[in-house]
């Protein structure tokens, strides 16, 4: 019969959410690997196909690999919370014992743990290609640090607004671009800055005031839209 | 947990649903306490189901007001969230995860932590043991239905709310869900529930709701 169980407290409910995203993301590698792929892709098609003029590549470097992050990563966001809406397990997660903004941030942190930290972490080895020095692919990965998280976290509200919705890649690209904009104006500005001696310091602020604003807003809004997509 | 159970109260007044333009039904007004079990009945499309998500707080009713322990429910959100076991038409389980996997995620987002010998104890309730490390996909679609319904033997909330359990399950599978419900209801449990099969419920512990 009924038994009573041991409680866990909440910061564990939590923790157990972000460990079933990575699990599953886990089992389906593919998913990880393609949007990996693509970036890598992607980039290393630059200097193939502009030819070898290392200054010209220097100087379109930044802007190639944010434009590039921001793709791939929002080729990753209609996956974020489709399948549990499918599966009925959005429901549940819905009606656990946490806020669903809480657990909307663990599913957030999960993405960026799968799509955005491995950018973050391959991009000063493709920034080698361009012929970027130490101290710009020290500001490269730094910007993307910064900035991925907030890709995930607007992404989400996206992500979460379009379930359910045909075609809902084309409608997040329409609803979330306008709102990536700022992170790719600042995030290359903040390695083009290096290139003319300004320092990094100004455009790596600006990223982490916006990631602090995302933070705070972005998991309400998205918790709110996904109330309203399983209603 | 027969003599410390508290008596949980669930209150309906004029519950008032709108699919659309259409209202679904109107003025419902229900009083539910601790082991009572409610049998919903309705045609396909009188809104059995949206009036089961109304009381499980996924979606919003048009007017009328729910409470659980004389409390609205729209300000417990997930206090009252997390003391209803919904099972509805979707199972609800990861394809990609195992049962054990799922069962232990499912308990943990009700706040319990429950063992690999506990998930393997209520697969076997539903017979289905031996399927208890495959991942879930590769299983039919009866099975899937018991993985989720397992989470009837596992998970201690007060109040299941069962959207078509029946649905997909052999006889035996069937009696077995019966019994468990019945005796859920008899130590202090509350049941909401839909079926177009004939339920076989004690008449006695059962009250009925027509939508038509």
């Amino acid at each position: 019969m009924i038994t009573e169980y041991n409680k866990i407290g909440a910061f564990s409910v939590l923790l157990r959410v972000f460990k079933r995203d990575i699990r599953i993301a886990w089992r389906r590698r593919s998913d990880i690997a393609n949007v990996f792929f693509f970036f890598i892709i992607a980039t290393s098609l630059f200097p193939l196909g502009l030819g070898a003029d290392p200054r010209l590549l220097h100087a379109i470097a930044p802007s190639v690999l944010w434009v590039c992050a921001l793709l791939s990563c929002m080729l990753s966001l209609p996956r974020m919370f489709a399948n549990d809406y499918a599966d009925g397990t959005l429901e549940q997660l819905i009606m656990s014992n946490q806020p669903t903004l809480l657990i909307v941030l663990m599913k957030t942190l999960a993405h960026w743990v799968l799509s955005g930290l491995p950018l973050v972490l391959v991009a000063p080895l493709i920034g080698l290609q361009f012929n970027l020095s130490v101290i710009e692919l020290q500001v490269l990965a730094l910007s993307l640090l910064l900035g991925t998280p907030t890709l995930s976290l607007i992404g989400s509200i996206g992500g979460a607004l379009t379930l359910g919705v045909r075609s809902g890649g084309v409608l997040i690209a329409l609803l979330i671009l306008p709102l990536y904009i700022p992170v790719l104006v600042f995030g290359a500005g903040a390695v083009n800055a290096v290139f003319v001696g300004m320092g990094a310091s100004g455009g790596l602020a600006l990223l982490g005031a916006m990631l602090a604003l995302s933070l705070v807003f972005a998991p309400l809004a998205a918790s709110m839209a996904l109330k309203i997509a399983i209603e | 947990m027969k003599s410390e159970v508290t008596k949980n109260v669930l209150n309906v007044t004029d519950l008032e649903c709108v699919r659309g333009e259409r209202i679904l039904f109107k003025d419902i007004s229900l009083d539910l306490e601790s082991g009572n079990l409610l049998y919903v009945q309705g045609a396909n499309g009188s809104g059995k189901t949206t009036l089961l998500r109304t009381l499980c707080g996924l979606s919003q009713p048009e007017a009328g007001s729910i409470s659980w322990n004389n409390q609205d429910i729209r300000e417990l959100v997930e206090d009252y969230a997390s003391q209803a076991l919904y099972i509805g038409h979707l199972p609800g389980i990861k394809a990609d995860l195992t049962a054990v996997e799922n069962l232990q995620f499912s308990a943990a987002l009700a706040g319990s932590d429950v063992s690999r010998e506990q998930t393997i104890e209520a697969l076997t309730q539903v017979g289905i043991a031996m399927c208890a490390d495959l991942p879930t996909r590769v299983l039919s679609q009866g099975q899937k239905r018991r993985v989720a319904l397992a989470r009837l033997w596992l998970q201690s909330n007060p109040l299941w709310i069962l959207d078509e359990p029946f649905t997909a399950l052999d006889g035996l599978a069937i009696k077995a869900l019966t019994k468990h419900v019945e005796a859920f209801v008899n130590t202090g449990g509350m049941v909401v529930f839909t079926s177009h099969q004939i339920p076989e419920f004690n008449p006695d512990i059962m009250q009925r709701l027509s939508l038509d």
